[in-house]
């Protein structure tokens, strides 16, 4: 999400690399293009100055200048200032706390859309949650969240021709209590943050439920003007947090670092796709280090972690080694492969893979692959060397492919495999002569 | 109120603000030092319109200073804006043969639905008959919002079932359309983000299909931008053009304090006009675009 201006540091640090030692004019010259690449991000213009002069003062003093590699140091630097602008090292802990949670926002954030994530967030952390509708403006409002709230199966609070929120809100309250729900979460309308009127219909709104969270929900594309939409909200509310929402574009994200430094409110959660389940906890140094073209490695093996079974993996080791790999396990190692998600989102966590070539094709292709290989009979994944023509003929009808692509899949089988078979010819041999400590593996 | 006024009104707020950054740096430096041209930048910046209309526009100041000592910032600023977003083009493309087919698309939460409406509004307004078409079949109750709006707009709305093919959908309000005689044929479409290839596939059939049922169409490929999205803007226009060929920017939400300077950017790169800008909640919001008038009002200078 952050390519763009990960691309930039990237090449403002290859530069800065080059150099033997750092002096205070190529730190300033690095900086300058920092802050050109902020401001291409949309952080706010004050921001990004500031965020210079900080990072400055501290590039220029000793520490910098003394250290054996100075363009690390100020990699180092760089990536501190922006965790810390972004709210800290630790992940923003999320908690769930009972009582009332009010969305607001301008139009077409996504509040609605985040109400309903975030009720099913709560319902899972053991809450109760009561979604109240809230929106008497827009047309077919309350349908909306009716619907998400079917979806999740959470209950909705709606008074169809009700225009007046506070008495929605004491009803909402009220009901709330009657039915056992310990967490009500209010889904206003979208308002402009200078539109006094509206802005006081929410005022009066806190005033009665008095929650305990005011979250702003903000789109990730919002340019500069993400600095006075957060100060007007949160002067007028007193937010206790923001919502990023469309993370899964490809907007630079700019505006997280701005509203965090103006408001100082954590930002605590990001929505990252269409589903419902697509809202998580924000990270501020993940999302540091995609700044800075690391990568967000930390996500990466986590993911790994979750849809890899180590166990597995230790026996696909011994299977190659003793050369017994059969397309069973190649059917179970792409399915965990595609348990990790599309492959465009995981290769975009890698460092320097900012602009990524479009792997829709081969994931496609690897559909087709997986549906010859579901084609097949047990018997045949164990044993392919039993693939005849005739064989063959089924499994590419089987599977809405052509013998062709059949046999192009069962070559390309055999070529990993005996690539494998030479590596681990390799490995042997170079343990021999002592290249590699014994019992030393090549990485899986 | 006139349109101008109208217009002026909702870019009032920041306008002044930034119109009185401009004018106390100039005040402080006349001669623009390093320090001041800056802080020009960066205020230049804070209106979305890109770098590259920055840099020009600090160039020419730079140079007029040298030659002269004397610049008008203002009028450099105007000139160039309204030099980029070129001539005013705020007319609909109308088909030989009607119905005339609008289709418009963008990014989630842009205000397509509600532009549709606008548009609808607009066209009813100089006396034509005009179908509407809720292929937003994803988010929940995008069918029923348009329905709604159909009613006080007084314009029939062809629509199917959530989760249904929107193309095939479109293609039998085409279908509709030519049977009834309509004007026009407006195109509502799901909010997509131009990152999500498989949404961006099925935009592309609903253009395909269209074209099937009546080459040619359609005739207005409308591109629906948030004026408060910073520079992912440009993204979503070379998007969303390079696949369906956009034929024209609707600029929604200018009524708040946001100056939708991006479409500046945008001109700049993909020479695609703005043909409307939306300024409020009522019907009657949606407004032709002006270039002149945007530069003006972008970059007026403050009453003293």
């Amino acid at each position: 999400m952050f390519d763009s201006l990960s691309d930039k540091l990237q090449s403002v640090f290859k530069n800065l690399r080059g150099y033997g030692k750092l002096s205070e004019s190529n730190v300033a010259d690095a900086l300058r293009e920092v802050r050109v690449a902020l401001l291409e991000a949309d952080v706010n213009y004050k921001v990004a100055k500031d965020f210079i002069e900080r990072t400055k003062q501290k590039a220029l003093g000793q520490e910098v200048l003394a250290s054996v590699q100075p363009g690390q140091q100020i990699i180092k630097i760089v990536h501190d200032e922006l965790v810390n602008l972004m709210g800290g090292t630790e992940p923003v802990s999320v908690q769930f706390p009972q009582g009332n949670w009010l969305m607001v926002g301008l139009h077409g954030c996504g509040k609605t859309t985040s109400s309903g994530k975030l009720a099913k967030l709560l319902a899972k952390n053991g809450r109760k949650p009561l979604l109240v509708a809230c929106d008497v403006y827009r047309p077919a409002a309350i349908d909306q969240i009716e619907t998400l709230g079917k979806q999740i199966q959470v209950p909705v609070f709606a008074l169809r021709d009700e225009k007046d929120v506070t008495k929605i809100g004491r009803q909402a309250l009220a009901f709330a209590q009657a039915q056992g729900r310990d967490t009500v979460v209010f889904d206003t309308a979208g308002r402009l943050h200078i539109d006094e009127d509206l802005v006081q219909e929410l005022v009066r709104l806190r005033d009665l439920v008095k929650p305990q969270e005011i979250l702003l929900v903000a789109d990730s594309a919002t340019g500069q003007e993400a600095v006075n939409i957060a100060e007007h909200f949160d002067k007028a509310l007193g937010i206790t947090g923001i919502v990023l929402t469309k993370l899964d574009g490809d907007a630079r994200g700019g505006a997280a670092l701005s509203m965090r430094a103006v408001t100082g409110k954590p930002i605590k959660f990001a929505g990252v796709g269409e589903k419902l389940d697509d809202l998580e906890a924000f990270f501020p140094e993940r999302m540091a280090g995609r700044i800075l073209g690391m990568g967000d490695v930390v996500g990466l093996v986590e993911k790994a972690q979750e849809a890899f079974d180590a166990k597995e993996a230790e026996r696909l080791q011994d299977k190659i080694a003793d050369q017994s790999l059969n397309l069973e396990d190649f059917l179970a190692q792409m399915q965990q492969l595609k348990k990790l998600g599309p492959l465009q989102n995981l290769l975009g966590m890698l460092p320097g893979m900012g602009k990524m070539p479009d792997l829709s094709g081969s994931e496609a292709q690897m559909k087709r692959i997986e549906a010859i290989m579901q084609s097949m009979t047990r018997e045949e994944r164990r044993k392919p060397e039993l693939l005849n023509a005739s064989r063959r003929t089924r499994i590419a009808k089987g599977s809405g492919t052509s013998v062709a692509e059949v046999n192009d899949m069962l070559k390309q089988f055999n070529q990993m495999k005996r690539m494998m078979k030479d590596m681990g010819k390799m490995q042997k041999k170079m343990a021999r002569k002592g290249a590699l400590p014994p019992g030393m593996r090549l990485p899986r | 109120m006139s349109l101008f006024q109208k217009f002026r009104a909702g870019l009032k707020k920041t306008s002044t603000k930034l119109a009185g950054e401009i004018k106390r740096i100039v005040t402080r430096a006349p001669r623009l030092d390093a320090d001041a041209l800056d802080e020009l930048e960066a205020a230049l910046i804070a209106t979305d319109i890109g770098i590259g209309t920055t840099g020009a526009i600090i160039d020419q100041t730079k140079a007029a200073a040298k030659k002269t000592g004397q610049v008008d910032v203002f009028a450099i600023a105007r000139a160039e804006i309204a030099r980029e977003l070129g001539v005013a083009t705020h007319h609909l493309n109308k088909a030989p043969q009607a119905p005339t087919v609008v289709l418009l698309a963008g990014v989630n939460g842009a205000g397509k639905t509600t532009t549709t409406a606008k548009l609808a509004h607009l066209l009813k307004g100089q006396g034509n008959s005009v179908l509407l078409a809720a292929c937003d079949t994803f988010r929940a109750a995008a069918i029923e919002q348009l329905k709604i709006w159909g009613g006080r707009v007084g314009c029939e709305v062809i629509a199917g079932e959530y989760g249904s093919d929107s193309a095939a959908l479109a293609f039998d309000a085409l279908g509709a359309a030519l049977a009834r005689k309509s004007d026009y044929l407006l195109v509502d479409t799901a909010g997509r983000l131009h990152t999500k290839q498989n949404l961006m596939e099925e935009m592309k059939k609903m253009h395909r299909v269209l074209q099937k049922r009546l080459p040619g169409t359609p005739h207005e490929t409308l591109l629906v931008l948030d004026a408060t999205t910073g520079s992912n803007a440009l993204n979503q226009a070379r998007e969303f053009h390079q696949l369906l060929g956009v034929t024209g920017l609707v600029v929604t939400k200018l009524d708040g304090t946001a100056k939708g300077g991006i479409v500046v950017a945008i001109a700049r790169e993909l020479k695609l006009p703005v043909k409307f800008i939306g300024l409020g909640e009522q019907l009657d919001d949606l407004q032709p675009f002006d270039p002149q008038q945007f530069a003006a009002a972008l970059f007026s200078e403050p009453v003293a």
